[in-house]
């Protein structure tokens, strides 16, 4: 293989650019492995859509990580495709739960309303950054994500208080992804600098509205909050499951066997 | 070039822009729908601002050629297309030509305020076909990014509806 990997300078506006980013892609890279494989076509369908949305506003996202860092040492500079496609594992910034296999249907739809009960709000909140660009971002972002939160709570009620069957699978669903949601609301001393200058808000500011939210669903879902306290982190540093490496391997494949490789 | 040019120019790119329809519902000019957003004409220089109507829909990219190449095809060279996010399109940008034109193509078109929160989709769509509200959604994702699947429960058609967003 090439070894064509890119640095990358991640000052606190670019890294910050480049976590939300790739959150985006991985979960919407995750989300296109379903295409053909839904339990039906409609559902098929409507998991690719969610999935074209998170790659669009991880495009906005890189193009803005692009636009706000330092060139390189020899005068090149990143682009979209250099961060999406020449960064290794450990450059990868992305919460730990969007990485994390498929698994069930179930699975992804859990998976996908812990994380839109998230996003949701907390782009909605966002639109109101001192950063034109993000600000942008957030606003369309965020009509998107309320849509993918509609759908996902209402798969999470219908299928929890489904059959038996559908029920148990959406509990233990529930119980394997728990420990990684609370990684979301984590910030650092890089977040803390933009969010003094008004540029993004606190994270953790999110987590009471989001605990509601889940909690109203999961209780109509007939679905048990876990009492685990303990939370999985590190993708946030680049301390990621071994899943992220496969996951990577597929997706770069192409422009890092055929560098420059265009359409 | 004087600000008369400019504004005769102005008028010759409106016109080429009314051929430019969306790839996925060519009833629709992108006027119509809404996604072009501006035309500047500055000492004889085209700026054509169009913004997407999802983050990630893959017809913009063949939106913004088809305006270069309606523009060549007017004879008119020098310009730039450029893709902005804010203010982000809101279905309420649709003209109501565009929404008659939707109509007639059997799409119904946006239910204002239908967008977020009630679950198991209980805003009322009628048909496009008979008119009927006796009508209950399939799938909230259809076969484009901006549309859901519905059925109509009179006539028994399957119709797209245009997501409000
Ligand atoms: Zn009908």
């Amino acid at each position: 293989m090439v070894t064509n990997t890119i640095s990358v300078s991640e000052t606190p506006q670019v890294l910050y650019a480049l976590r939300r980013a790739d959150d985006a892609l991985i979960l919407g890279h995750r989300l296109s492995e379903c295409c053909g494989h839904a339990p039906t076509l409609e559902e098929d369908m409507a998991l690719a859509n969610i999935g074209l949305d998170l790659i669009g506003q991880a495009r906005a996202l890189y193009a803005l990580a692009a636009l706000r860092e330092p060139s390189l040492e020899d005068g090149r500079a990143n682009t979209e495709d250099t961060y999406a496609y020449l960064r290794d594992v450990g450059q990868y910034r992305n919460l730990l739960l969007c990485e994390l296999p498929n698994g069930d249907f179930g699975r992804i739809i859990m998976r996908q309303f812990l994380y839109s009960a998230f996003i949701d709000p907390y782009w909605r909140a966002m639109m109101k950054s001192s950063d034109a660009q993000l600000a942008a971002i957030a606003e369309k972002a965020e009509k998107e994500t309320a849509y993918h939160l509609r759908y996902t709570s209402e798969w999470v009620i219908r299928l929890g208080d489904g059959t038996p069957k559908s029920h148990d699978r959406m509990q233990a669903a529930l119980e394997f992804l728990w420990s990684y949601t609370g990684e979301m609301f984590d910030t650092d001393e890089a977040e803390a600098m933009l969010q003094a200058e008004g540029m993004i808000i606190d994270a953790s500011a999110i987590h009471d509205g989001w605990r509601t939210t889940v909690q109203t669903i999961l209780d109509r879902a007939t679905l048990t909050l876990p009492q685990s306290a303990w939370m999985q982190k590190g993708g946030r540093s680049g301390r990621h499951s071994e899943h992220l490496g496969f996951l990577l391997a597929e997706m770069q494949q192409l422009p890092r066997s055929e560098p420059g490789a265009v359409w | 070039m004087t600000p008369q040019t400019d504004a005769l120019l102005r008028t010759r790119v409106l016109h080429a822009l009314d051929d430019v329809t969306d790839p996925e519902i060519p009833v629709l000019t992108i006027a119509d729908l809404g996604i072009l957003r501006d035309v500047r004409v500055h000492n004889g220089v085209v700026d054509v601002t169009i913004t997407p109507t999802y983050s990630g829909c893959p017809a913009m990219n063949m939106i913004a050629l088809d305006i270069e190449t309606a523009l060549a095809r007017a004879g008119i060279e020098n310009f730039h297309v450029k893709t902005t996010l804010s203010p982000a399109w809101t279905t309420a940008w649709l003209s109501e030509a565009g929404r008659q034109k939707l109509l007639a193509y059997g799409i119904a078109p946006p239910q204002e305020g239908s967008g977020r929160g009630s679950l198991f989709g209980t805003v009322e769509v009628a048909c496009p076909q008979c008119g009927s509200t006796d009508t209950s959604r399939l799938a909230e994702f259809g076969s484009t990014s901006c549309k859901a699947l519905w059925r109509c429960n009179t006539c028994r058609e399957p119709f797209d509806y245009f997501r409000c967003h």
